[in-house]
């Protein structure tokens, strides 16, 4: 071969090399110690175990079905249609905390409340919020951490608390974020929580003006307080109520965006708001309908908090991106998977 | 274009802090390349190509020209099954600000997991093709040095070749 041949042939095997390893670069096979979304993945099954065909996150829960009417006060913050006046179809889902999907009904788990709006023209907005006043972590890193953290240890059966105590002297913003939950009462049922994005969204207005928010579902039904634990035997008990309750009469919560000022934190869902910010009542949500997970099409459906309509964008809030992916990836695995019957089933669902 | 397509790609289903801005370009740019490639298969029905140079055996004719239909076919299958699967997988498909798709498939959790596994197969499969394809024609033009490059490109390539057998002589 002549020489020119060589250094030619050298360098085909150069370009297509460089080519590939860029590639297996921009696909993390190169830097094992990143935390990727599979990683989350890992983790949560760790923790949970494995239950094929159910979210690795609020696996237990149960669907529903209504409509929002809006006011058309949102209109001025965000060109969404949804924030035009008129009434817009919504299916959505309640859940609980965490990775089992049979796990006892608890007063202190965290309970989600999901909602798919789906107006006729326009685009869909998905949102997933919990009654928390705020996230107890800031970053992805942080809830990863905290699954093994705060998670009984599994040679004891008990809380670690070596690892607890590292943990939050690592993430010292969890400490307060949850200093702030504990000192907030518990309502006695999913019906008269009140449900908060916590992370903060950009809306868009029609004259392309800009606003930091967050926004939380009020329910119109009256504030009690938890009670005391219930008997183990009532695993269901949160889910039952809220099932009587709506067959009694339609449930409803008002859509509150809550304006942020300068300076208040728009990527740390660990901070709140202070309480003086103007707030907005953009309409009422009304739930006629509940459905068991096993047939509502909200079960296969992702509350991916970035599924999103032209006039809502995110915040530089690092909890959002993470969320969008790992939901995906969440998704996608349990829609490969053999569906088990959910814990709260049709027949309690007709109950 | 879309060699780009395939690193954003393959980037954002590992990335946590750029999946959304990642995602959301992705989307639009594999419609376009669909409508690119649509474009381009009616232009490539109605124009011949140049011939193959002479130092391509008939094998390597048959190939290239298997390897063009395989092209094409990614080309147009990749970004239908991107599309097909956001339907099946009940997402909204957002192309740019209020601009989304329809639907082309039902909501179906089966149907979802098996466009989601193909989009991921085709998408390396395409990988590995751009690559043989990007190693054949390397090949041709800096080892051959057959000007193989002309059918390709609009500016001319030099073709130190004059005599295409010359390349058969011992080493
Ligand atoms: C990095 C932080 C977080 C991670 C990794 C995470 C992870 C997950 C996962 C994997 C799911 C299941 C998704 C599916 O299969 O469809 C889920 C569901 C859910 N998450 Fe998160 N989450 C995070 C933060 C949050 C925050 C800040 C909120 C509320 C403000 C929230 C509220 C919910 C709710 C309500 C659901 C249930 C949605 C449904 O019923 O489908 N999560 N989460
Ligand atoms: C030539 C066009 C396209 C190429 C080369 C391409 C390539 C890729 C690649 C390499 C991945 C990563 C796969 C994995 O690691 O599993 C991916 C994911 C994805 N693609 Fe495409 N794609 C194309 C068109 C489209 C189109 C048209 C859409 C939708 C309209 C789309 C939607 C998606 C989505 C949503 C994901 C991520 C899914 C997830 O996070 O689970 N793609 N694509």
């Amino acid at each position: 071969m002549r020489k020119g041949s060589i250094a030619g042939f050298a360098a085909v095997v150069a370009i297509v090399a460089a080519v590939a390893v860029l590639f297996a670069y921009a696909a993390g096979w190169l830097s094992p110690g990143k935390l990727t979304p599979g990683r989350f993945v890992d983790r949560f099954k760790q923790v949970s175990g494995r239950h094929p065909g159910f979210r690795l996150n609020h696996a237990k829960g149960l669907c529903f079905a209504g409509w929002f009417d809006s006011d058309g006060q949102g209109a001025a913050l965000s060109r969404a249609t949804i924030f035009q006046p008129g009434r817009v179809r919504v299916i959505g889902r309640f859940s609980l905390g965490g990775g089992m999907p049979y796990q006892a009904d608890k007063a202190n788990t965290v309970r989600g409340l999901a909602i798919s709006f789906m107006p006729a023209h326009g685009e869909e907005w998905r949102t997933a919020m919990i009654n928390l006043p705020v996230f107890p972590f800031a970053t992805p890193q942080a809830f990863y951490d905290q699954m093994l953290a705060l998670a009984p240890d599994p040679a004891t059966g008990k809380p670690n608390p070596a690892r607890i105590q590292a943990f939050f002297a690592k993430y010292p913003e969890s400490a307060n974020a949850l200093k702030l939950i504990q000192s907030q009462p518990v309502s006695s049922g999913f019906e008269n929580s009140a449900f908060n994005s916590l992370d903060a969204f950009r809306f868009i207005n029609a004259n392309g003006e800009t606003a930091w928010v967050r926004w939380s579902m009020l329910p119109v039904q009256p504030f009690a307080p938890a009670g005391p634990a219930h008997p183990q035997a009532d695993t269901n008990y949160l889910f039952d109520a809220l099932i009587a309750s709506v067959r009694e009469h339609p449930l409803q919560w008002h859509l509150l965006i809550t304006i942020a000022q300068p300076g208040d934190p728009t990527d740390d869902a660990t901070i709140p708001w202070p309480s003086d910010r103007k707030q907005v009542d953009a309409g009422t949500l009304t739930i006629n309908q509940v459905e068991s997970d096993d047939t509502s099409p909200a079960r296969d459906t992702t509350f991916d908090p970035l599924v999103l309509p032209d006039g809502i964008a995110p915040s530089a809030d690092p909890l959002l991106n993470a969320r969008s992916v790992v939901y995906v990836r969440s998704f996608t695995l349990r829609e490969g998977e053999h569906k088990s019957p959910a814990a709260v089933s049709p027949a309690d669902a007709e109950k | 274009m879309v060699l780009t397509m395939l690193f954003i790609g393959i980037a954002m289903v590992a990335s946590l802090g750029n999946y959304h801005k990642l995602v959301s370009l992705h989307r639009p740019l594999g419609i376009a390349i669909l409508i690119l490639a649509v474009v381009r298969l009616i232009n490539r029905m109605f124009t011949t190509l140049p011939p193959f140079p002479a130092t391509m055996s008939q094998w390597e004719r048959r190939v290239a020209t298997a390897s063009e239909r395989w092209l094409y076919a990614l080309m147009l299958a990749l970004p239908l099954v991107g599309w097909g699967m956001l339907s099946a997988g009940n997402y909204p498909i957002v192309m740019f600000g209020p601009v989304h798709l329809p639907p082309i498939l039902p909501a179906n959790p089966l149907l979802y997991t098996v466009l989601r596994k193909a989009h991921t197969v085709l998408a390396i499969l395409f990988f590995l093709t751009i690559l043989a394809h990007l190693t054949a024609v390397l090949f041709h033009t800096l080892v051959m040095r057959d000007g193989l490059l002309n059918r390709m490109v609009p500016w001319p390539v030099r073709s130190t070749k004059t005599n295409p057998n010359s390349n058969s002589q011992p080493k």
